[in-house]
């Protein structure tokens, strides 16, 4: 019955084979890449849904309850449930993003005004290009580019994050954005340097900046995955993160009692939904380092998940531990956001300049002794 | 052919030019589909709370925003130094223990100095 079908997946794998080494590396990269970017876009869609609930949930309210697509709220008890559950919200969002006024005023720079919430949006995006999210997939790695420098291109990439920013200031050529961009950047750059410094302790532990390494080093129990060998590191780099994705209680740069929105006051439309979803993104891709460095990345120490997968199943498995470690470090992002109060501009600069620099310093300092004394 | 090094950028490649992509086709279907409204004089200000702006947008800054810069590119090229120490470092145990370890010493030593420079200098002070 389903002969045609099969043919046709004959044909493919057929002409798939025939192809050049080269070529076929490149559209199986690019079937990967399409489909990390709808997962991540998803998770952005849905983490803003929860961020929503969440919050209503602490401060006693009930939260987005109302969306809904006709036919499928018209299905008895299901419906109703999803409804308010607020599962159609992000698609409302969405289309309501597309639909609005896309607005420019007059006293902006045009071209840089244009360019910001791309540049803002493009390098979160970029981020998820060296990380292992999974093991493999009936042979094929579950990584996008194996680099052996890892680290450093993530590193590279997430100081990028600053342009879009400033120049999002900057363009605005307006008070409150202009304060908001220049603030944002000074915090970023940093707490770039405590957060660079923090995981130094981890790459003397493994010896390698490849990332698929670092995983290796961290399979085989739960005592070998580093937030155990090294909590001073995931402390700092925790926080370094909240500071570096302009999250409460470090989200000076778009502080509402003070500068009203911060470097988007002047953005409306589409352009502003994708500076909220670079936001979002810069999150994941955060909570991704994280699972990465410190929480084992995609293994489990137990039932035999923590070599590498030996059937689909199992590296199916595997990326759904990875995408749920990433949920339980995304619910710690939106939990402190709204439990606790914002930094003042003084505090801030003292707490990354005067404590974490020379803390994460002595840290290095505590590793490479230990290990030092360890070869003698 | 995957394992050479340049071949291995291929899908970062494919990835900057897919988020480019992604970000300038959202930006033209919201220009398409957006709803086309009135321009006026009042709507084209810069939004200062419902005031009429005073002055220019991009007013004087703190010369402490320019401190800062200068300190990140000091700080952040000496992290960038201990990346390839902090790899070799293990390996290097085993043969030459005391070079390794003492070199390092030395470099986190300056940067220390360095900082604490900068720390006397009230550099990291932003309370005045």
């Amino acid at each position: 019955m389903f002969h045609w079908l099969t043919n046709i997946l004959h044909e493919i794998s057929n002409w798939f084979y025939g192809l050049s080494h080269i070529t076929q590396f490149s559209i199986l990269s690019f079937i990967k890449i399409a489909v990390l970017i709808v997962v991540v876009l998803t998770m952005v869609a849905y983490a803003v849904l929860v961020e929503r609930k969440v919050s209503a949930f602490i401060q006693d309210r009930v939260g987005p309850n109302r969306a809904a697509i006709p036919w499928i709220a018209a299905i008895p008890v299901l419906g109703p449930f999803l409804v308010r559950l607020g599962i159609f919200q992000p698609l409302a969002d969405g289309v309501k993003f597309l639909l609005k006024e896309d607005f420019t005023p007059n006293h902006v720079r045009k071209v840089y005004f244009w360019l910001a919430p791309m540049i803002a949006m493009v390098p979160a995006l970029l981020t998820f290009a060296v990380i292992p999210f999974g093991s493999n997939l009936n042979g094929e790695r579950m990584v996008l580019a194996d680099l052996n420098v890892g680290i450093l291109y993530t590193f590279g990439i997430v100081s990028l994050g600053v342009y879009g920013i400033v120049l999002a200031g900057y363009a605005s050529n307006s008070k409150y954005p202009f304060l908001g961009g220049i603030r944002s950047s000074a915090q970023m750059i940093s707490y770039e340097i405590a957060m660079g410094m923090s995981v130094i302790p981890v790459f003397l532990l493994v010896g390698n900046l490849n990332l698929s390494q670092v995983i290796g080093y961290q399979s085989g129990s739960l005592l070998d995955w580093l937030v155990f060998k090294q909590p001073l590191s995931f402390l700092i780099f925790i926080i370094a993160a909240f500071a570096e994705t302009n999250r409460l209680p470090f989200d000076l740069p778009e502080s509402e009692t003070e500068l009203v929105a911060g470097y988007h006051t002047e953005y409306s439309s589409m352009k502003f939904a994708l500076f909220f979803l670079g936001e979002y993104a810069n999150m994941i891709a955060a909570s991704a380092m994280m699972v990465t460095l410190f929480l084992g990345g995609w293994t489990l120490p137990f039932g035999g998940l923590d070599h590498q997968a030996t059937s689909i199943w199992m590296g199916l498995a595997h990326i759904g531990i990875f995408i749920g470690k990433i949920i339980f470090l995304m619910l710690i992002f939106i939990w402190v956001r709204w439990m606790l109060p914002r930094f003042r501009y003084d505090q801030l600069m003292d707490l990354g300049w005067r404590r974490f620099i020379p803390l994460s310093l002595v840290n290095i300092l505590i590793t490479a002794v230990v290990l030092w004394a360890r070869a003698k | 052919m995957e394992d050479s090094q340049l071949a291995q950028y291929i899908p970062v490649l494919i990835l900057g030019l897919v988020a480019i992509g992604f970000a300038a086709m959202t930006l033209g279907v919201s220009v398409l589909f957006g709803k086309l409204g009135k321009r006026s004089r009042i709507k084209d200000t810069a939004y200062e709370c419902g005031m009429l702006p005073v002055g220019e947008g991009n007013t004087r800054l703190s010369v402490k925003f320019y401190l800062v810069a200068m300190l990140f590119i000091l700080f952040d090229i000496e992290v960038v130094f201990l990346y390839p120490w902090a790899v070799v470092y293990k390996d290097m145990l085993t043969q030459n223990a005391n070079a390794i370890f003492g070199s390092m010493l030395t470099f986190l030593g300056i940067l220390f100095v360095g900082y604490i420079y900068a720390l006397k200098k009230r550099a990291f002070d932003w309370k005045n």
